[in-house]
């Protein structure tokens, strides 16, 4: 996983619950404007999240370097997000690219609509920038993540597999394939064995114009996870 | 390998629909290969026609993989096999989808429950599967909806608003037609139960049965004063399921307080009794109550049996279910309606039944403040262990507490939100908790000991007992080839001859057993896998 989704995950565990997703909810503190009250450089804010701010509410987290470096990757790209291009481009007008024209559900899935076989897009506005979603869009093979690999097998019948890379160890991998399903299997049973190490998707640089990769990814970046309409009205008090 | 890939192609036309519509869940006798509910079936058998594994060759039975919890806490999860995938949960509410063949991971899923107040032990005890979802219960109380593909997390939806008042979900939910159906444990925490369904696929709730009736509902009369504020009626296990009579039956744990029940006048409905409601609409259709006024903690946790037999000359639905209060009882699933009751282990509660089925109690059993001794204990003559019905034998298997005594006492207590509300401390001289793993056992069966008991399923004749030292937390399955698998607290598996209950192999896994074996089947090679200690081991026959 790269350092800016390494840092997110940090930055949502630990940090959402008083600055917000956004990093404005503590008042003088906008993390997407690049506004900060006590941090002018890296060094400060190494030092701030491991010592915390005495008398406030800020802790002091334990946290490796590299966990830390992480997590200011991605306080960084919240800047750059809002600073971004896109950040003016029409989310509407996205989402219509992406699930029409664009083909990006033929092998994403968002909600609940869409293919299991490449990554997940649900929550991609959580985890990656506005900058890294347009070089993805671009230039698929710039950044391919370890999890998002896919592989392609030939048994010894001739059998072809092909999908995304779930699992592997010396022995054995676990993918799934276009189909959805999940195969397991014997690399002393395979024929041919490839790691496929570039990104399966295809570039939009001459698919799309500059306007519409602006639009998707507006789009993009407001995929915040699940929708989860059940979660307030179905409890009864008790 | 070939053969391997070639029926995954083959299996390509279910994959691309729903993986497993509720047909499947109503047929899954007719697929033994998998491992779809629970129980393996509707009506709660823990039985699988595969017959590979023989008493003739279950003495050639081997470990092929292992698999680890992440986490420390004990595993007691049943797990599901879906087409070569199994689907298994650890707590808190993580879960993991495996090569069934292997072990080897496809995902996993990862849930931090906050605010979780649970009374007696972190467990969570497995999934149910609709279509590509699965569904879980967690340890705060909300019923998750997770992806069977990749692992996300689809809806998550809060069953009640302050798990923190010692609400938990920890058994695996039973999906009926569209919906999926759950209620709380907690009942040594002054919790209120009920059951509850929601649909599957927004989350959002269809129907709730109150467990424990408030003012105007029928049985709320049977709980003195503000006593049903406060008065349990838990759910720990998941329940059956009648589509002929479009019934789903649920067995209800204790009343609380566990002990005092002078807090507590009349029959407190509807702890410690089955539950029968209409699957759709919730509406109680009848209910029977094993322990009325229970004082004793014999919750109504275990699984309803469903067989059609033929009963006094003709066919009759029955519901076999031996109780924690030490009985084994017959009753017909369409009426609720008693048929027949027999001790099944040394009981001294109770001198007969009425005409209705009512016990009759023995006036000096009830708890006292200085300790009284009555059998069973308090863990009770069975407990949320799964029992065995086989078609083949006709017997019932119950892993049994035979010989075991409880010395219930009682005191006064008051209702803190989210505390133990228990009005007692009975002790026993057996290790009630299967918390910690005993690896010296100094005791013999003095006091109590763990039995696996085949009785004839109709008259509750005992056929045979397959004895140990220690007490045992492991539930009973059934096969086919007439091999019964069990484990036990000595933290041995064995494969028992189903017939006759003698021992065809054993292996010591060094953990307490404390879930249901399964089995199933990949490539024409049967499997069995039960969980021991923190990790789940996998057994087929040598090569």
């Amino acid at each position: 996983m790269a350092q800016v989704e390494q840092g997110a995950l940090l930055y949502h565990s630990l940090c959402t619950s008083c600055h917000g997703e956004d990093g404005a909810s503590v008042q003088g503190i906008d993390f997407g404007r690049g506004r900060f009250k006590r941090v002018a450089s890296d060094a400060d804010f190494l030092r701030l999240v491991n010592q915390g701010i005495p008398d406030t509410t800020m802790p002091a987290f334990d946290l490796r370097r590299r966990e830390a470096e992480n997590l200011l990757a991605f306080i960084r790209s919240l800047s750059e997000t809002v600073a971004h291009a896109s950040a003016a481009g029409d989310a509407a007008r996205g989402r219509a690219i992406v699930e029409g024209k664009g083909g990006c559900l033929q092998c994403h899935r968002i909600q609940t609509k869409g293919s299991r076989l490449g990554p997940s897009l649900t929550a991609i506005g959580r985890v990656r920038p506005a900058a890294r979603l347009e070089q993805s869009l671009l230039e698929p093979d710039a950044v391919v993540l370890t999890d998002h690999w896919f592989c392609k097998a030939v048994t010894r019948d001739g059998t072809s597999i092909e999908g995304r890379r779930l699992n592997e160890d010396r022995g054995t991998v676990q993918l799934i394939d276009s189909k959805e399903r999940l195969i397991s299997l014997n690399k002393a049973d395979l024929r041919e064995y490839t790691i496929i190490k570039t990104s399966a998707m295809p570039s939009y640089k001459d698919k799309l114009s500059p306007d519409e990769i602006r639009d998707v990814v507006k789009y993009l970046t407001t995929l915040k996870g699940l929708d989860a309409p059940a979660e307030a009205s179905s409890s009864v008090s008790h | 390998m070939i053969r391997r890939a070639l029926l995954l192609l083959a299996l390509s036309a279910i994959t691309l629909s729903a993986q497993v519509p509720f047909e499947r869940l109503l047929n899954a006798a007719k697929e033994p290969q998998n491992w779809l509910t629970y129980s393996g079936d509707y009506q709660g058998w823990r039985y699988s026609s595969l017959d590979q594994i023989t008493t003739a060759n279950a003495k050639d039975l081997a470990v092929r993989w292992v698999f680890q919890a992440r986490t420390s806490e004990k595993l007691q999860a049943t797990p599901l096999v879906v087409d070569g995938v199994m689907y298994i949960t650890e707590v808190p509410n993580n879960a993991y989808a495996l090569d069934a063949a292997t072990g080897q991971a496809f995902w996993e899923f990862n849930y931090r429950p906050d605010s979780a107040r649970v009374c007696c032990g972190i467990v969570n005890r497995g999934l149910a599967i609709l279509g590509d979802t699965l569904f879980m219960g967690t340890l705060d109380a909300h019923l998750l909806a997770i992806d069977a593909k990749t692992g996300e997390l689809l809806w998550k939806t809060k069953v009640v608003e302050k798990a923190e008042d010692g609400y938990a979900l920890v058994h695996a939910p039973l999906v009926v037609k569209d919906k999926v159906i759950v209620g709380p444990a907690g009942g040594e925490l002054g919790i209120r139960g009920f059951l509850a369904a929601y649909d599957a696929a927004t989350g959002k709730q269809v129907w709730r049965f109150n467990l424990v009736p408030e003012p105007g509902e029928p049985g709320h009369e049977t709980w003195g004063g503000d006593s049903w504020k406060t008065g349990g009626a838990p759910i720990w296990l998941t329940g059956s399921y009648d589509p002929s009579l479009n019934l789903t039956y649920w067995g209800v744990g204790n009343p609380g307080p566990d002990w005092n029940g002078d807090v507590r006048p009349g029959d407190n409905l509807y702890s410690s009794s089955v539950v029968a409601l209409d699957a759709d609409t919730g509406k109680l259709k009848w209910h029977y109550q094993f322990t009325p006024h229970d004082v004793w903690d014999w919750d109504a946790a275990q699984i309803p049996v469903l067989v059609d037999m033929e009963w006094e000359g003709r066919p009759r639905k029955t519901m076999l279910w031996a109780n924690r209060n030490g009985f084994y009882y017959a009753l017909d699933r369409a009426t609720g309606q008693f048929l027949k009751a027999t001790p099944f282990v040394k009981q001294t509660w109770n001198v007969g039944f009425d005409e209705a089925g009512r016990p009759i109690k023995r006036i000096d059993a009830e708890p006292t403040v200085e300790g009284n001794q009555v059998y069973p204990g308090v863990q009770g003559g069975t407990n949320w262990y799964s029992p065995s019905y086989s078609p083949r034998t006709g017997m019932f298997y119950i892993p049994a507490w035979e010989d075991y005594y409880g010395l219930y006492n009682k005191f006064e207590q008051e209702y803190v939100p989210g505390r133990q509300y228990t009005g007692g401390s009975p002790r026993a001289a057996v290790r009630g908790s299967s918390g910690s793993t005993n690896l010296i056992n100094t005791r013999d069966q003095e006091g109590g000991y763990g039995v696996v008991r085949a009785i004839d399923a109709k008259t509750g004749e005992r056929k045979w007992d397959f004895e140990f030292m220690d007490v045992t937390d492991g539930g009973v399955l059934t096969t086919g080839g007439d091999v019964l698998f069990s484990g036990n607290r000595e933290q041995y598996f064995y494969a028992i001859d189903a017939r006759t209950g003698a021992e065809l192999w054993k292996i010591y896994l060094g953990g307490n057993i404390r879930s249901g074996p399964i089995t199933y089947e990949v490539n024409g090679t049967q499997y069995v896998t039960v969980a021991s200690g923190n990790s789940l081991f996998t057994f087929t026959l040598k090569k």
